[in-house]
């Protein structure tokens, strides 16, 4: 475990934080950018953020985990590359496979890792443009069936920040129509697709669906002023409070 | 050339490389020694200081120091004299939230609530336009670096950018590499980018101004000095290792190795490597949370020179340190390289004995390479050893604080009166200027899609302008705004600004108009303008011309700042930004930095519901010269737009009111372009378009249309105002006296942008206009 050096802390910070008791990691690892934002989605979703450190090897008590995004080593090999082998991302391989089906989040550099660790198919590759993208992208939510999709209405458009360099979702044609087969294809990108992934694929999700990734960023839309200017700007909440449902209604 | 004579040699720790090594003793033995002072940028005048300073001939690492210390970059030799009025012309009420002011890395302005603010601009020019990408890069890491040496947590960065003609097939070189360079290192580092400026003009083509500014949040009880104090305290080098990056003139003193195995041509250019500079910023936060360090200082320019010099001579003793104990990328690097190299992504500390093994601790955490180099001591001296041997023996402060000083001579240029007496109105280029209706839709239109005045989305949408999650606002508003404190929405707003042409039309009143904007864009966000850093961008100061256009412009902008009430807690000067005798526009660029009680008093640029009146702000004269509008017809000349500090203070009280006391949806400045671009900027910016009658104006303030649109004069803004609000906005524009008149309505369903007397403008071809020049120049 580690303590972030947070600007005012994660502690001291405003949000309802410890009403459910529920309790979500966020891990960082050398070069992780998106920590203290995940950590502050979690808080505003009514969870306790927990810090998780790469070089962890146990979990602690943590309910699910989110891998948040940024440039994990640099990236300098290939996306998620050098982080899939730190010692926490076997804990949380495991994890995920159990028969507890610990729900994971992978945004951006975190679904790059995931699909690195096999926990979800394909790769990302650079995007067909070559250039870094931050925008605000709409999404479709294909799937309400996953731990971090259920308060999202099918169908649902929502707009949250997609920016990255490397986001080009790629996978062989076998693969893409067994995703599309099994409704594991979770996020659609509408109106454009930013970075050629292939059938606009934004988000999936593996089998049992505790396991979800997709390249744009929710965190950066679940505060109203700090997220995108158009649509509700806080469209990106619904994972969060997903996850803690889910936790919630499984302890019940 | 070598270093030595007497072929004594030293061994690396090691012992693998042999060097000839200049000890202190061989130098005093052999004072006929014919050194590379010449090669290393140093005057004769310079060279013979330096040894008198020392009573000695140099040694070669001492030479080394010296010559890139007291360089124009460290030494601000050409400036000194001038800066000083940044100092000198401060009143108490610019004191009054200053905690650390100029010479320290970056200035410290305090935000209230325990918390402080830290922040500077800095220029990496030349290395941007010999490569771009990491010049641009490094120009980020360098900035963010001296935030954190203050103890603060960086939050936010910024780019002012100018680079050559837009269609000049070297400009997409550097545009390309330099906005990748900034996006590849920034968005790497977590800190969200909030604004810049981008400006096309070939003055700028052989010699492009890439400016990087950073900030950064601190509780007062971090803020942190680069001071090495407390005999006996440890001083460690840590980061990335040191290679051959960045030496630049050192390497003639490469022939000084035996062997001739190690890369012939070193890189003047520092490579940047992001990943490093991100676990580099985590880990100093950690230090500086446990209070493991006493002194820290980034290495930057003229790397350990800089850092040990600097950390000895603000410390109340000395400094011991082995200089063969630095970690190495290039085992053959010689001492005077490795004292100079600027490789990136390194820090020094001084660190109790005590605090040791925590120290050491933390860099394990983060995987941080580090080494204990030595030691402070109380004998003022400076003393470096190679494996034992000492090879520079100076009084600190010689190296950091005495280089020379020179008063250049300065003198107003013989041409300009004639620049000054050439007006835009009236000129061979004023010819034909638009009138009926469908020419000034045409004007406005091509006004919009110029190099200058189009849409810069295609270079911000590669930044990345989330992370952190606290940007309330962000490029295309008038000034960038971060949250520092999320329990009471206590923030922060920048803007930067620099207008070259009316600087090399009047550099006193260009530098105060490049405040003037920076100031305005701040206060039309809503926030109170509070501190000031400034990049001066200038040619060589040797050219009397140059030297009185830099003057001019420090003792225009230190007077601007007296007035304003705002200080310079920071800044830094290039010079040199020439193409043989041709210099650059001199182009002071400034930065504002501003504080809300609560970023959700933010007022953002564009409108948005129906049915709000708008507002002009301020009065319009004909002050066409220098504008964008003459620039797109070719013509510079005249004299810039008057300078009215009082009427800047006073619209910004009315901005700053009307922003905290919800009587404004929006507000946008009006600078380059006039009310023209402020019009369509406000219209494209949620694509919502208005109603505008300037009659009003045109009868108040006895102008034409096309003056009205166009004009750049100063002190104004454009603000909607909902309708519950306007009596008390009218009210307290009248209380104040200052000049406000209903110019329109916002009209959220037409799609257009209607203005009495010019042709209806359809807001999605205004937009395809607007955003287009940059792709299509650009790719």
């Amino acid at each position: 475990m580690t303590e972030l050096p947070l600007i005012g802390g994660t502690a001291d910070a405003p949000g309802p934080g410890t009403l459910t008791g529920a309790r979500i990691g966020v891990i960082t690892f050398p070069g992780t950018l998106d920590d203290r934002d995940a950590a502050r989605a979690v808080r505003l979703a009514g969870a306790t953020p927990v810090a998780l450190w790469h070089a962890d090897t146990t979990l602690g008590d943590v309910d699910a985990v989110v891998i948040p995004g940024g440039f994990s080593y640099g990236d300098y090999l290939r996306a998620g590359a050098i982080a899939r082998f730190a010692p926490l991302m076997s804990v949380i391989i495991d994890a995920a496979n159990s028969d507890a089906r610990l729900p994971v989040l992978g945004i951006c550099n975190g679904f790059q890792i995931l699909t690195e660790s096999h926990l979800l198919p394909g790769s990302m590759i650079k995007n067909d443009h070559l250039k870094f993208m931050c925008r605000d992208q709409i999404l479709r939510v294909e799937n309400t069936t996953t731990a971090w999709t259920r308060d999202y209405a099918a169908g649902q458009e929502i707009t949250v920040p997609l920016k990255n360099q490397d986001g080009q979702y790629l996978a062989d044609e076998k693969t893409l129509d067994a995703l599309e087969a099994e409704g594991r294809v979770v996020f659609r990108y509408v109106g454009f697709n930013p970075n050629g992934s292939r059938r606009d694929i934004a988000g999936i999700s593996n089998a049992a669906g505790n396991v979800v990734g997709l390249m744009p960023h929710p965190e950066h839309a679940v505060e109203t002023g700090f997220g995108p200017e158009l649509g509700s700007s806080t469209d990106g909440l619904g994972f969060f409070t997903s996850v803690l449902n889910k936790i919630v209604g499984d302890n019940k | 050339m070598t270093e030595t004579s007497t072929g004594r040699t030293a061994g690396t720790a090691a012992g693998t490389k042999k060097f000839n090594i200049d000890t202190v003793e061989n130098a005093a033995k052999t004072p006929d020694t014919e050194l590379p002072w010449a090669e290393l940028g140093l005057k004769r005048n310079e060279f013979d200081e330096v040894v008198k300073v020392l009573g000695r001939r140099p040694t070669g690492a001492e030479l080394a120091m010296y010559s890139v210390m007291w360089s124009e970059h460290c030494s601000y030799k050409s400036s000194k004299n001038h800066l000083r009025q940044f100092g000198d012309k401060v009143t108490e009420e610019m004191k009054k939230d200053m905690l650390v002011g100029i010479g320290e890395n970056a200035g410290v302005t305090n935000l209230g609530d325990g918390w402080a603010v830290t922040f500077k601009i800095e220029s990496h020019n030349s290395p941007s336009f010999v490569e771009p990408y990491q010049g641009a890069a490094t120009g980020i890491g360098g900035i963010v670096r001296d935030i954190i040496s203050m103890g603060a947590r960086p939050v936010a960065v910024m780019d002012p950018l100018r680079f050559g003609a837009i269609d000049h097939p070297d400009t997409a070189r550097v545009m390309h590499g330099a906005v990748a360079g900034i996006g590849g290192y920034g968005n790497s580092l977590g800190l969200p980018n909030i604004g810049g400026e981008m400006v096309f003009d070939s003055v700028y083509q052989g010699n492009p101004l890439v400016n990087a500014l950073a900030v950064g949040v601190m509780r007062h009880e971090d803020i942190r000095l680069a001071n090495a104090s407390g005999k006996g305290n440890k001083v460690v080098l840590f980061g990335a290792r040191t290679g051959g990056d960045g030496i630049g003139g050192a390497s003639v003193l490469a022939s000084e190795s035996f062997d001739d195995t190690k890369p012939s041509k070193r890189p003047a250019v520092q490579v940047g490597d992001p990943f490093a500079e991100k676990v580099l910023i985590e880990c100093c936060l950690e230090l500086f949370k446990a209070s493991l360090v006493e002194g820290i200082q980034d290495l930057g320019a003229a790397g350990i020179s800089c850092a040990t010099s600097e950390l000895a001579s603000n410390g109340d003793g000395g400094m011991e340190v082995e200089l063969t104990s630095v970690l190495l990328r290039d085992p053959s690097l010689t001492p005077g390289e490795i004292l100079m190299s600027e490789s990136q992504e390194r820090m020094m500390a001084v660190v109790t004995p005590e605090n040791i093994a925590a120290f050491e601790a933390v860099m394990d955490k983060w995987a941080v390479e580090y080494s204990w180099l030595g030691e402070v001591t109380d004998t003022g001296r400076l003393i470096i050893t190679w494996d034992g041997a000492v090879i520079v023996d100076v009084d600190p402060r010689t190296v950091a604080h005495d280089g020379p000083v020179y008063d250049r001579p300065y003198a107003r240029p013989e041409w300009q009166d004639a620049v000054q007496a050439d007006s835009f109105t009236g000129s061979v280029q004023d010819a034909g200027r638009p009138s009926a209706p469908a020419d000034l839709a045409a004007a406005i239109t091509e006004l919009v899609a110029s190099p200058n005045m189009c849409s810069k989305s295609w270079i911000t949408q590669q930044y990345d302008r989330y992370v952190g999650g606290n940007t309330a606002m962000a490029y295309p508003d008038d000034a960038g705004v971060v949250r520092v404190d999320e329990e009471t929405g206590l923030g922060v707003a920048l803007a930067t600004d620099a207008n070259g042409r009316y600087t090399y039309l009047d550099p006193y009143h260009g530098a105060q108009l490049a405040l003037a904007e920076a100031y305005r864009n701040v206060a039309t966000s809503g926030a109170v303008p509070m501190a000031v850093s400034d990049c001066l961008n200038f040619g060589s100061p040797e050219d009397p011309d140059v030297m009185w256009q830099l003057a001019e412009a420090i003792r225009g902008l230190s007077d601007a700042c007296m007035v304003l009430g705002i200080p310079v807690t920071g800044g830094n000067v290039s010079l040199y930004n020439q193409t043989g005798t041709v210099p650059i526009h001199p182009s002071p660029v400034v930065a504002v930095l501003g504080k809300f009680d609560d970023v959700a008093r933010r007022t953002p640029s564009g409108w948005r519901e129906d049915g709000q009146a708008i507002y002009l702000l301020g009065t319009t004269a004909a002050e066409l010269d220098g504008s964008e509008w003459s620039n797109m017809r070719g013509h510079l000349g005249g004299l810039p737009p008057k300078v009215d500090l009082a009427a800047e203070r006073a619209l910004g009280e009315i901005l700053i009111n009307a922003s905290r006391d919800g009587m404004v949806d929006s507000a946008h400045d009006l600078s380059e372009g006039g009310l023209a671009a402020a019009l369509v900027e406000s219209s494209l910016r949620y694509g919502v378009g208005a109603r505008i009658a300037l009659q009003d104006v045109l009868d108040r303030d006895g102008v034409d249309l096309f003056t009205a649109l166009f004009s750049e004069t100063q002190g104004r803004a454009v603000v909607s105002v909902p309708r519950s609000e306007e009596i008390r906005f009218k009210d307290m524009c009248t209380a104040r006296g200052f000049a406000h008149v209903r110019i329109g309505v916002v009209d959220a369903e037409g799609g257009t942008l209607e203005i009495n007397g010019v042709d209806t403008m359809n807001l999605a071809a205004l937009r395809e206009a607007h955003e287009a020049t940059l792709p299509k120049y650009f790719g």
